[in-house]
């Protein structure tokens, strides 16, 4: 045992332990804070988004010695580095990981807690405690983070031992990324922090009791659902983000060839079957393409993979696919029968489950159904989509510019997006050729998430474009995130639909309370001066003709850069399916 | 072009099916602190009011039981457990209707003891009831009950004219009718992976020894 030797002698700790000494089963005496690093390097992350404070000083006077190891983003705001984490997760697969300290530095964390749980993001977060003697005194920067955070992880733990880090840590990893993700807390005492103990090694989690990440598959119902299947003279899949959860794209994609079924996307399954592929006929939910929404009621079986039936995409319940039989397959039990009743339920994996379905399924095709798609998308592209893509109004839509952009980009980008109007022009129009390349926030619908998670995202997948399409409103929530990108020279565009206005309530005003623009007319410093106050390149323009040499600038510079768009003020999304009606009463205009 | 929002209809008592009724949730968890939290919070979030809580070690180490008492419609039910069980430190949890189940509350009733001594009819009615007394002083004494709320309630308003002086009654506790094997299960599982042990704050009440800033 070289390294306590040495520790022991000088005095002083070394600090970057061998740590591999203890690998071979012996153990160095290391503190909390370099077990805490150490578990990262053994889960292999690269990247830490984070903001110091006093009670994770520890963590981060270790981090110093890691600097080459561990690539730390410094951001402006603690809601911007677990944003981050989620973009870095949702664009690599891997887990992302925050630091951030007690107090507000952890309270800062729980909006992206929140996007991270309901739409099953793997995050680990890292939060510094108090020392644990003063634990419920009221200290300086002491908040109960744990039971703040409880509704909103997969799952928390306080440590106040160190010897209990490198367990903690590997089980923090193992939750957090098997089964439905999600994202862990793990809140650590000051004490635990210095805390020097015997390091025996870090083993990764694999096993936790009462844990079980996925359900046993039951052939049974594979059986039962392949027959369903194959009897069925209007079945219709449903596809989420559980495809691109479980890695599942290329089986899902063999699935839907054979099956020759229809498929329609949620918000968060776009991307993980490209969107040009003949059998994938749109995006389902309130401003979803025509199609997918009015034949959800004209299907004789629904095929739901790993996709919740969120509210947003079931419309009134009572009256959504009443007529269909409906098979779910989905690796959380607790959403079978959760909005939708099914017929069968297919628990499991869909990586594991899809193989096993599609290898019972006849190869089949149904022309006239299929064409049931196509022709709602030529009475959608008359009524409202050549409107919004190729218009003859004098100020530019939305449309237009995911429009060149995709014609610019190849759907090769990967386009993430904040929350409102242009969010859903976005994930309407957007092309997707490769999965893991539409990133938003779905569930919860966080204004602010795009700017920060653009910049994981990026971090996540070096070699992409990563185009962040935001609001002007959501915009200056996280406006502050323009420094992150400045200090670590992050390679983002940043492209900014303005419509001067909150649009998507003012739209909801509009349409529902007689036009009673409350408090949704914004204005908005000049982002260009604003971009270019942080050393970021821009350009704001309002004109047709200059839109696709700006964008293609965009594109081409070396760096970030930013670019706005002036668009039209009172432009609507349509489709539409309003708030309580059927998903068949969708309205075009 | 107007959309009139009067598609949204809400009719509470319409909502869920069929009627509301007592349901008993057993649920065998991991002892680890803050759980409670965790399982409380699935009920409050749906504002659904916790009638009855007890927790408890199981009669397997290391693994506790919870016996929660709302009243719900079933399909609520189903779903709520269904959240329960999804929570990592969950082993397992199961709802039961009334019927299903064998239930107690232990009751503790403090009554002036010269009331008891000097009138024979209270200490009828404690027979009657099947009180047992518990502590026997001068001053005063404890009896307890055990039986369904009903009962123990009975004895209360029964109690109340001789000076009852403190009533107290313990959560509920029930036995699953249909439980055979889970036993077995249990300790099989504890004895294949056992449980970790619980970490607690060793550090509070020692401000003086340990830390500075």
């Amino acid at each position: 045992m070289k390294d306590s030797a040495t520790i022991a002698k000088s005095g002083k700790e070394t600090k970057t332990p061998n740590t591999s000494s203890a690998v071979q089963g012996q153990t160095v005496r290391v503190s909390g804070s370099i077990a805490v690093l150490e578990a990262f390097i053994a889960e292999e992350v690269d990247t830490i988004f984070g903001y110091p404070g006093g009670a994770i000083m520890p963590i981060y006077d270790a981090l110093y010695d890691y600097q080459h190891k561990l690539n730390h983003i410094l951001v402006r705001h603690e809601q911007g580095a677990i944003h981050a984490a989620q973009g870095y997760a949702r664009a690599s697969g891997k887990v992302g990981v925050v630091f951030a300290t007690s107090g507000p530095g952890a309270t800062n964390l729980v909006t992206g807690l929140a996007d991270a749980m309901i739409d099953s993001t793997p995050v680990v977060c890292i939060t510094g405690q108090v020392f644990a003697h003063l634990l419920g005194t009221d200290a300086f920067q002491e908040t109960d983070v744990i039971n703040i955070t409880t509704p909103v992880t997969k799952w928390n733990y306080q440590v106040t031992d160190a010897t209990e880090i490198p367990e903690v840590l590997a089980k923090a990893f193992y939750i957090a990324r098997s089964g439905r993700p999600g994202p862990v807390l793990i809140d650590i005492t000051k004490n635990a922090q210095l805390q020097q103990f015997d390091f025996a090694g870090y083993k990764r989690c694999a096993y936790v009791r009462s844990y079980r990440p996925k359900p046993i598959v039951r052939q049974e119902y594979i059986a039962q659902a392949a027959a369903m299947i194959n009897e069925a003279k209007r079945p219709f899949i449903l596809f989420g983000q559980g495809v691109i959860l479980g890695k599942a794209e290329k089986e899902f994609r063999e699935f839907v060839e054979k099956s020759g079924i229809p498929a329609a996307a949620t918000i968060m399954g776009l991307s993980a079957l490209p969107s040009d592929h003949p059998l994938h006929v749109g995006m389902l939910g309130m401003h979803g393409n025509y199609g997918p929404n009015l034949l959800t009621n004209e299907c004789d079986v629904l095929i739901a993979v790993g996709m919740r039936f969120d509210d947003r995409v079931t419309g009134r319940l009572d009256k959504y696919a009443k007529q269909a039989k409906v098979i779910h397959l989905d690796i959380d039990p607790a959403e079978i029968d959760k909005n939708v009743k099914t017929t069968v339920p297919v628990w499991g994996d869909c990586k594991e489950t899809l193989p096993l379905l599609t290898s019972l399924i006849d190869q089949k095709v149904y022309p006239q159904w299929l064409q049931r798609f196509k022709d709602c998308m030529q009475e959608e592209e008359k009524a409202c989509i050549n409107a919004e893509l190729n218009p003859t109004t004098e100020q530019m839509t939305m449309g237009e510019v995911i429009r060149e952009l995709n014609d610019l980009t190849g759907g090769n980008a990967i386009i993430v997006t904040d929350v409102g109007q242009h969010q859903m022009v976005a994930c309407r129009y957007a092309k997707f050729k490769q999965s893991k390349s539409n990133i938003t926030s779905g569930g919860l619908g966080t204004m602010g998430f795009a700017l920060p998670a653009a910049i994981g995202a990026k971090l996540g997948a070096p070699d992409r474009t990563v185009i962040a399409i935001i609001g002007d409103g959501g915009f200056q929530m996280t406006i502050q995130e323009l420094g992150t990108i400045m200090q670590s020279e992050i390679d983002v565009k940043l492209l900014i639909l303005n419509n001067q206005f909150l649009g998507m309530v003012r739209q909801w005003q509009q349409l529902f309370h007689d036009k009673r623009y409350s408090f949704v007319n914004i204005t908005s410093p000049d982002f260009v001066q604003v971009a270019k106050g942080y050393g970021i390149a821009g350009k704001s323009i309002a004109a047709r003709e200059e839109l696709r040499s700006a964008l293609s600038t965009m594109l081409q510079h070396k760096g970030a850069y930013l670019l706005e768009v002036m668009v039209g003020k009172e432009n609507n999304v349509f489709p539409m399916v309003p708030q309580g009606c059927s998903v068949s009463e969708i309205r075009l205009r | 072009m107007s959309f009139t929002n009067n598609n949204i209809q809400y009719s509470p008592a319409e909502a869920g099916g069929g009627g509301k009724q007592e349901y008993t949730i057993t649920v065998y968890t991991e002892n680890h602190i803050g759980l409670l939290n965790r399982i409380a919070i699935l009920f409050s979030r749906r504002k659904i009011n916790v009638e009855s809580l007890n927790t408890s070690p199981s009669e397997v180490e290391g693994i506790h039981r919870f016996t929660i008492v709302i009243n719900e419609v079933e399909d609520v039910v189903r779903k709520l457990v269904r959240q329960i069980e999804k929570q990592v430190e969950v082993l397992k949890a199961y709802y039961n209707t009334t019927d299903e189940i064998v239930w107690q509350e232990l009751a503790l009733y403090k009554v002036p003891t010269d009331e008891i001594a000097e009138k024979v009819k209270v200490e009828r009615l404690l027979r009657e009831f099947g009180a047992r007394a518990v502590v026997i002083r001068k001053d005063y004494t404890v009896f307890e009950t055990t039986g369904h709320r009903e009962e123990t309630d009975k004895l209360v308003q029964v109690l109340e004219p001789y000076g009852l002086i403190e009533f107290v009654r313990s959560a509920r506790v029930a036995i699953i009718k249909a439980s055979s094997g889970f036993h077995e299960k249990l300790k099989e599982f504890e004895r294949t992976a056992p449980g970790a042990e619980v970490k607690e704050n060793e550090f509070l009440g020692k401000q003086d020894e340990v830390f500075t800033m």
